[in-house]
């Protein structure tokens, strides 16, 4: 760890340390905080896109029969539909408040590596555009599923090698944004800043940063052998030269399933930040939750076959995989206990963002409960590729990753603009999602368990009402999210109008740094390190 | 403080959103090009030819910063640490081949030819679609995907090549050791030798593979030991390539006297990234040629 302390450019011509005037300022920006917004902003925006493919989905699934759509282009909507999700909404946005707060929290003037910071927000940016523009080419976006197995998604149209090509840029995104992190945190903490004193939210990102640059070579490397089967004549996934088709299924969840992870560590990060603040007390069992994370992320690359039960594997392979994967269950029992434990007999508050973080330790332990149930071998065959497991995920990415999204902006906007947001719409927002996402996602159990496949346009008569239900929910759901957009226009433009301290939150600065420089947060922060490091967190 | 200890950071970036503008135009490019169309290739190549451009350019600025005294310690670091992530994030993608040809070697290839585990999934394509298929490597598959070929030996070519990276390893390390005793002689021969031994390897593996689609019938068509054998020995040819490449530059930044005993960053990532490269011959000579 060294001494840093930031130097602003005497060697230029530049007399003041804001930012520059103008759209350039956004294009060529190394500043950590803009490239933060940068990301956060992209974020949002394609979760309404993503938000709104889901709706496409919800409507042509409100009623049986084809109503809406042709089926090939459903097919299109659920893979999009991922891939904007967790491509573009929730891997950037995570990565915008890691370039907003990881500096912030270690007492650094910025993140490591600043050009390849904006280098990597704008690979980002071409990844999605490739990958956009397939919706508007001959054969349609891909519609393989967001797993792109082949031999299936060898039938995508023009869109196959733009699909591929986008996976690449995404990737060398998300590995230079992890390399970034992870000098960052190394080599820029404050003196006295050890890594046992980080806030957790550091933390998870250190661990997900080596997540991401162990797993998205893999990727990178399988759509490689899925272009050169297609175009160059290789027989990787084909039996007739050799190869297999259930070796793409191994490296790609050798990639997925840590990928999973890399949305929720960086989210169990800012629980466990948020938690403490509005129960007034530590974090319960700091370490616990440190080494929690670390065999959380240890066992996500041990476990990847449970996606792969019915696909036939060696008995022996099933049954490896269904105890690594039930192992799991531990370090995240850790975390779901210590967070009520720092709840315990806390004097808590319940703002906004404590709200949906609350919301987030109950349904996300019961996607993790739902997860629990898939590991086990024999029963999978009964829930693999039907809406139970829809249900599972996205109660362990809406009401998880999603909300807890939604809590960061509500916690730390205040800190960004330096105005308060409106605490009653605030509120107005949490309520009406967390109850709508139950109406849209807890039928889906149901109709797992009755048998009803994912990614079909169309059902069999039974399943008319429950998906009838989960559609309403999905509508409310979706619409209300447009609460936060209005919510955090208006604070950028005053918000309130009270002029929110420091520290914001009550006696938030003894838990993290960021509370101890003004609001909003100055350009450049940290220019010399900060005299004292707080350690309530831990 | 001093200029010295502070960590420098930059005010905006022009060239890193350039070359990535041009690494999309690139692959939207050849993207096109496998799509068929006629705009394709011309494309790819403008956009390649803004993407190197821009990366020089970006390139040229840090060297320059470099010299003026803009770096302190902490930001060597900093460089030091993403070289070396970076350099992990290729040992993955190398991993990725080298874990596909022990997957069929040593199951799905079993599989299809009855000697692999009883339950093994491969099986039952086994007895339904090619009961007669023997299972031995190297194979094109139960499809004799590609045609009969020959495989590729050890013991020629690829051994010679062996023994150039070797010793380019060795040449880069001496140079290494002239640029730390102050002795510019030896670190500008070292670098001329082992740039010249990295070409050298790059034309008789070229040669190998004219030999091998002219001769042997061993295409990247050839099944599944062609698509591993040319797919991994590529990439490692291509990266062969670029850090020959990198340590051209490396070369003339050195005979413009830039790097000092303390300091010497781009030399040192540059030789990293040799032995990187090294290591995975020796992974590919052992498990692609020997076994
Ligand atoms: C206790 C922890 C967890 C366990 C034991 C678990 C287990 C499983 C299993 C066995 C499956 C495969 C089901 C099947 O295909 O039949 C699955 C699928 C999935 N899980 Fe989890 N899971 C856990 C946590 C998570 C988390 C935290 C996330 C995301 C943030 C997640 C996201 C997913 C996704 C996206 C899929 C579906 C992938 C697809 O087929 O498209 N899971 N999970
Ligand atoms: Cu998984």
């Amino acid at each position: 760890m060294t001494a840093v302390v930031a130097e602003h450019d005497d060697h230029h011509d530049h007399h003041d340390h804001g930012p520059e005037k103008g759209v350039l300022r956004w294009i060529f920006t190394t500043n950590h905080k803009d490239i933060g917004t940068l990301y956060l902003v992209f974020g949002l925006i394609m979760f309404f896109v993503g938000g709104a493919m889901a709706l496409v989905i919800r409507s042509e699934l409100f009623e049986p029969g084809l109503q809406f759509v042709d089926p090939n282009f459903f097919n299109s909507m659920t893979t999009m539909h991922a891939l904007v999700m967790v491509f573009g909404a929730v891997m950037p946005a995570f990565v915008g408040l890691a370039n907003w707060m990881i500096p912030m929290m270690i007492g650094a003037p910025d993140m490591a590596l600043p050009r390849m910071n904006n280098m990597s927000f704008w690979m980002l940016v071409a990844g999605v555009l490739l990958l956009a523009s397939t919706l508007f080419m001959e054969g349609g976006a891909p519609s393989g599923g967001w797993t792109f197995y082949p031999p299936l998604v060898f039938q995508n149209g023009k869109s196959f090698p733009f699909a591929i090509f986008s996976v690449h840029l995404l990737g060398i995104s998300s590995i230079m944004g992890a390399i970034n992190v992870i000098a960052t945190i190394f080599n820029m903490r404050a003196p006295g800043m050890t890594l046992m004193k980080m806030p957790l939210f550091v933390w998870t990102w250190l661990i997900t940063a080596f997540l991401l640059i162990a797993i998205m070579p893999v990727f990178a490397g399988a759509v490689t052998m899925l272009l050169t089967d297609k175009f160059f004549d290789t027989s990787f996934f084909d039996a007739a030269g050799g190869g297999d088709p259930v070796l793409y299924q191994h490296i790609f969840w050798f990639f997925g399933h840590p990928e999973v992870y890399v949305m929720i560590l960086p989210t169990f990060g800012v629980a466990s930040t948020i938690i403490p603040v509005f129960a007034r007390k530590p974090l319960f069992g700091y370490a616990s939750m440190v080494y929690a994370t670390g065999a959380i992320a240890f066992l996500s690359f041990i476990v990847w076959a449970h996606h792969m039960f019915t696909v036939g594997m060696p008995v022996a392979g099933e049954l490896y995989f269904m105890y690594a994967t039930m192992l799991i269950a531990i370090p995240t029992g850790v975390k779901v206990f210590n967070w009520t434990a720092t709840m315990w007999k806390g004097s808590m508050t319940f703002e906004t963002p404590m709200l949906f973080s609350i919301a987030f330790v109950v349904l996300f332990t019961m996607g993790g409960f739902t997860g629990l149930m898939m590991s086990v071998a024999p029963v999978d065959f009964q829930y693999h590729d039907t809406y139970f497991i829809v249900a599972h995920f996205h109660y362990t990415l809406v009401p998880a990753s999603i909300f807890i999204l939604m809590a960061a902006g509500y916690f730390w906007l205040p800190k960004w603009t330096g105005n308060m947001y409106n605490e009653k719409i605030g509120r107005l927002h949490f309520w009406l999602s967390a109850v709508s996402v139950n109406i849209l996602f807890f039928p889906q159990h149901f109709l797992g368990l009755a048998g009803m496949p994912r990614r079909i346009p169309d059902y069999a008569i039974q399943f008319a009402d429950w998906n009838m239900v989960s559609s309403i929910g999905a509508f409310i759901y979706g619409f209300s999210q447009l609460l936060f957009v209005y919510i955090v226009i208006d604070t950028i433009r005053g918000g309130t109008g009270e002029k929110v301290s420091d520290e914001v939150w009550e006696d938030a600065s003894k838990h993290s740094l960021e509370w101890t420089v003004p609001s909003p947060a100055p350009y450049h922060t940290f220019s010399t390190p900060p005299a004292r490091i707080p350690t309530e967190h831990f | 403080m001093s200029t010295h200890d502070s960590y420098y950071i930059p005010h905006k970036a022009v060239w890193p959103v350039l070359a990535t503008g041009g690494l999309m135009m690139t692959l939207a490019g050849f993207a096109n090009h496998l799509n068929g169309s006629s705009i394709g290739s011309g494309m790819m190549l403008t956009g390649f030819v803004i993407f190197l451009v821009m990366l020089g350019l970006w390139f040229a600025l840090q060297s320059t910063e470099s010299e003026s005294g803009m770096y302190n310690h902490g930001v060597g670091i900093s460089y030091r640490m993403g070289m070396m992530w970076f350099i992990f994030s290729e040992v993955m993608f190398f991993a990725v081949f080298f874990g596909a040809l022990w997957y069929t070697r040593n199951l799905s290839v079993a599989w299809l030819g009855e000697t692999g585990l009883p339950s093994g999934p491969g099986r039952s394509t086994h007895d339904t679609l090619w009961p007669a298929f023997q299972a031995v490597w190297p194979t094109n598959g139960p499809g004799k995907v590609g045609g009969d070929f020959e495989p590729m030996g050890a013991f020629g070519l690829p051994f010679l090549n062996t023994l150039l990276l070797l010793s380019s390893g060795v040449t880069c390390t001496w140079a290494h050791h002239g640029l730390l005793a102050k002795n510019r002689d030896q670190l500008i021969k070292g670098l001329i030798a082992t740039v010249g031994l990295g070409f050298l390897f790059v034309g008789f593996q070229a040669t190998e593979y004219y030999e091998a689609y002219h001769e042997m019938g061993l295409t990247l068509g050839s099944g599944i030991y062609g698509s591993t054998f040319f797919m991994l020995t590529g990439f490692h040819g291509f990266h062969v390539c670029v850090g020959a490449i990198i340590l051209s530059v490396v070369l003339f930044r050195s005979w413009k006297g830039h790097f000092t005993p303390e300091n010497h960053f781009a030399f040192e990532a540059a030789a990293w990234y040799w032995h990187f490269v090294d290591v995975v011959w020796l992974g590919l000579f052992v498990f692609v040629y020997m076994m």
